[in-house]
């Protein structure tokens, strides 16, 4: 019995020297808060350019995609009379 | 909708000139500011692109199993459309949450999703192009798979903890919220309906030219 409650009360003491290193790698518990629009203005990130941005970005791409189907539709509508030519060329 | 392609091109175009002006005027959120403004163009393009992506699985689903070559050339246009604005959204959104979360991106459910349904719809158009002979059967399939990925991109935000704002969102809009919202969420069905129209009409003239080269040939 005496044996048993020394084994046990061994194996406690190995537990909390092993838990004792990961008590020191808990992070902090932070406590300091700081509203973002309360932050120096050298940390603020502007708004703006990001909202332009995003506008531009839709802008853009809505832009760049119309140009290119209309692209595309002029060069499969030349294909389409160059062959309709030489198809009536070639019945007569 | 030949007829009523210019008329709606040029409402399409008077509406996205005024939708800045409509923005602008829009009340501040509390938190946010002024970059809560790009959610007006934000949500408007991924409700686009959702479009886009159902009418590409319902175009591929009749083109698999009814055969129609006309509804295969509908989705590949469509296929095209999501693509455009899933770009919109996933440019836009990094934007917004650079500023108000802090990061450009972050692997939660709702974003990875949305990744995930862009890419499939990229390989259906990289599928399509590169492909080969019968590679539409194979694009209709993914095309199918995609359009069943959107319920769970749209309710991720209330299934799984993300960083992303809930669906509760449009709902519950402030005053002077939903006014210039849902004016812009028009001005993209109505773009997504006019570009869908002018892409459907090149995938049908180079079904023509197929045609005649054949017949020539």
């Amino acid at each position: 019995m005496k044996q048993r409650l020394q084994s046990l009360a061994g194996a406690l003491v190995a537990l909390a020297l092993t838990a004792v290193p990961a008590l020191g790698l808990q992070p902090q518990q932070q406590n300091e808060f700081v509203p973002i629009d309360k932050l120096p203005p050298s940390e603020q990130l502007p708004s703006a350019p990001l909202l332009v941005a995003a506008y531009a970005f839709v802008w853009i791409a809505v832009m760049f995609y119309l140009w290119t189907i209309w692209r595309r539709l002029g060069r499969v509508e030349a294909d389409l009379q160059a062959l309709e030519r030489r198809t009536r060329s070639e019945q007569r | 909708m030949k007829k009523a392609f210019l008329p709606l091109l040029l409402v399409a175009a008077a509406m996205f000139a005024y939708a800045p002006i409509m923005i602008a005027q829009a009340p501040y959120e509390s938190t946010m500011g002024l970059v809560q403004k790009i959610f007006y163009f934000h949500v408007p393009s991924w409700f686009a692109m959702f479009t886009a992506v159902f009418v590409c699985g319902i175009q591929s689903a009749i083109f698999l199993f009814r055969h129609k070559p006309s509804a295969d050339r509908v989705a590949a246009a469509a296929g095209e459309i999501a693509v455009l604005f899933g770009f919109m959204g996933l440019v836009t959104g990094p934007l917004w949450g650079r500023k108000s979360w802090g990061v450009w991106w972050q692997w939660d459910a709702r974003l990875t999703i949305a990744l995930l349904v862009q890419l499939t719809f990229i390989g259906y158009l990289i599928v399509r192009k590169y492909g080969g002979p019968g590679s539409e059967k194979l694009a209709a399939a993914m095309a199918i798979f995609g359009m069943f990925n959107i319920p769970f991109l749209y309710m991720s935000v209330n299934i799984w903890r993300t960083i992303h704002p809930k669906t509760s969102v449009v709902p519950t809009l402030p005053s002077g919220m939903p006014g210039p919202f849902w004016f812009s969420v028009t001005a993209f069905m109505i773009l997504c309906a006019l570009l869908l129209t002018l892409r459907a009409q090149l995938e049908h003239r180079r079904a023509a030219l197929d045609a005649l080269y054949l017949e020539h040939e």
